[in-house]
């Protein structure tokens, strides 16, 4: 059993949180230029400009590509053969707490949806944990913006809906999130799996870098296909019309209940923040 | 690039008459943020025959909560949210003479007409472009509802703001001409 301190968890997250803030990922300033070159709005080339502009101004001065910095989704995968002393998801809460406040972040989160007040800190992370094989701690914080979340939706379908069903229901949420989203976004589905579980495999797609398709060819090909759709339908960057709404589309999949079909859709913004760390 | 129009706040009536949409605009002068909490605040005011605690008249609002200022800094990266939750008191703000607002996304029918009576227009900043926008404000002054934070009614100086006519006071809406122009 290999033991990992407590306040290396603290640490990695805090940095994690900072980094995934400051830093535009190089694949999607990759595919702001390539959109740049695709967009024929003036209007949109304009934002597409600002976006990427304002990535290069983050990463240079170490402050947030976007003021709303997100709630703090963990991905946490736990080696079996390991143990964090003291309690890993406190470990990453404090995480959370050290990055936002040292990093100059904005703070959130309300601790009761009801009745609650701003945390201060933006604790609690939202996390998400698999054990797997190995003595490895790797983490993956994702902050997300409320903006693009609000555009999320999840649908029972019904089994004969088919792959067409769902291609119809990725296109209409595209459609109704219009401008809110600040396109160009990234667009996470899930499918199968139970009423839980889509929206989770939604998220988890949102992790992957653009341009990474999924490993099977059928999949692949349907998200090629919603891509072009969602950039024929003209909403464009801000959604003040253009060729570019969408940078990319990923699906993930999971088995599912023989009267069921549960599909899900997770948007996010051009801020598309994930980074990792093995520890 | 984008030929750009420079305006300066307040603005009048022609100055709003003169913007249409898909218009890109520079905005020097002072601009007022504020989200649906504040404004949640303002209409309770007007509501009890209360003053407010700034002027409408001529101003823009700037729908914004700003990240914290790092030391050595202005303000923090500071882009537009969504204007839609602030859709239901806008029209009681335009009648008392705003003449602007700074946000993202499409804005209600009421919100839409009320612009057209009025003579106001609506401004589309670039959400997720905050440190850019940042640099464009030169000085920070809260004015009202401290208690909310980065939700506070604060004066922005704003040199050069970037914006775009996404609804003019004529009725146009670049959401939807946009979206229309290029559909496949
Ligand atoms: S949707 Fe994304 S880019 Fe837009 S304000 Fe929210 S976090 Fe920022």
């Amino acid at each position: 059993m290999r033991e990992v301190d407590y306040n290396t968890i603290v640490d990695s997250v805090a940095r994690l949180c900072m980094e995934a803030n400051y830093f535009l990922g190089d694949d999607v300033v990759k595919v702001l230029n390539r959109a740049l070159e695709k967009e024929e709005s003036e209007t949109g080339k304009d934002i597409l400009g600002q976006l990427l502009k304002n990535a290069e101004i983050a990463k240079t001065e170490k402050i947030p590509i976007c003021q709303d910095c997100g709630f703090a989704v963990v991905f946490l995968e736990m080696g079996e053969d390991t143990h964090v002393k003291g309690n890993i998801i406190n470990a990453i809460n404090d995480g959370v707490k050290k990055g936002y406040t040292e990093g100059y972040l904005r703070k959130s989160i309300v601790s009761d949806p009801v009745k609650g007040k701003n945390t201060g800190d933006n604790t609690p992370a939202i996390v998400h944990t698999t054990i797997v094989p190995g003595d490895k701690i790797k983490i993956t914080v994702a902050p997300k913006g409320g903006g693009s979340e609000n555009m999320s939706e999840v649908k029972m379908m019904k089994p004969a809906d088919g792959i067409e069903g769902v291609k119809n229901f990725v296109i209409d949420r595209v459609t109704r999130s219009s401008s809110n989203p600040c396109p160009p976004t990234v667009i996470g589905v899930g499918i199968g799996g139970t009423f839980e579980y889509v929206a989770f495999l939604a998220k988890k797609a949102l992790l992957r870098d653009i341009g990474q398709r999924n490993p099977d060819p059928f999949y692949a090909d349907v998200e090629r296909e919603l891509l072009e759709k969602i950039n024929n339908l003209g909403i464009g960057p801000m959604g003040l019309g253009g060729r570019v709404t969408a940078l990319d589309v990923f699906i993930e999949v999971h088995p599912r209940h023989i009267a069921s079909f549960p599909v899900a859709v997770n948007t996010n913004c051009h801020a598309a923040r994930h980074k990792t760390t093995i520890i | 690039m984008p030929e750009f129009i420079k305006i300066k706040t307040p603005l009048s009536d022609e100055d709003v008459q003169s913007l249409k949409i898909g218009d890109s605009v520079l905005i020097t002068g002072k601009i007022y943020t504020a989200r649906d909490a504040a404004h949640k605040r303002l209409i309770d005011l007007i509501e009890k025959g209360e003053s407010l605690p700034l002027d409408l008249k001529g101003q823009i609002i700037y729908y914004v909560g700003p990240a914290p200022t790092k030391p050595g800094y202005v303000i923090g990266p500071a882009g537009p949210t969504t204007s839609g939750r602030c859709d239901p008191y806008t029209p009681v703000l335009l009648s008392l003479g705003l003449k602007g607002m700074i946000g993202k996304g499409v804005r209600s029918k009421e919100v839409r007409e009320a612009m057209k009576k009025h003579k106001a227009v609506y401004f589309a900043a670039t959400g997720g472009a905050a440190a850019l926008i940042s640099k464009n404000i030169k000085a920070v002054k809260i004015i009202a509802y401290e208690d909310l934070g980065p939700e506070a009614i604060r004066e922005l100086e704003v040199e050069n703001f970037p914006v775009i006519v996404a609804n003019d006071a004529h009725g146009d809406d670049l959401y939807e001409e946009g979206a229309k122009k290029y559909r496949k």
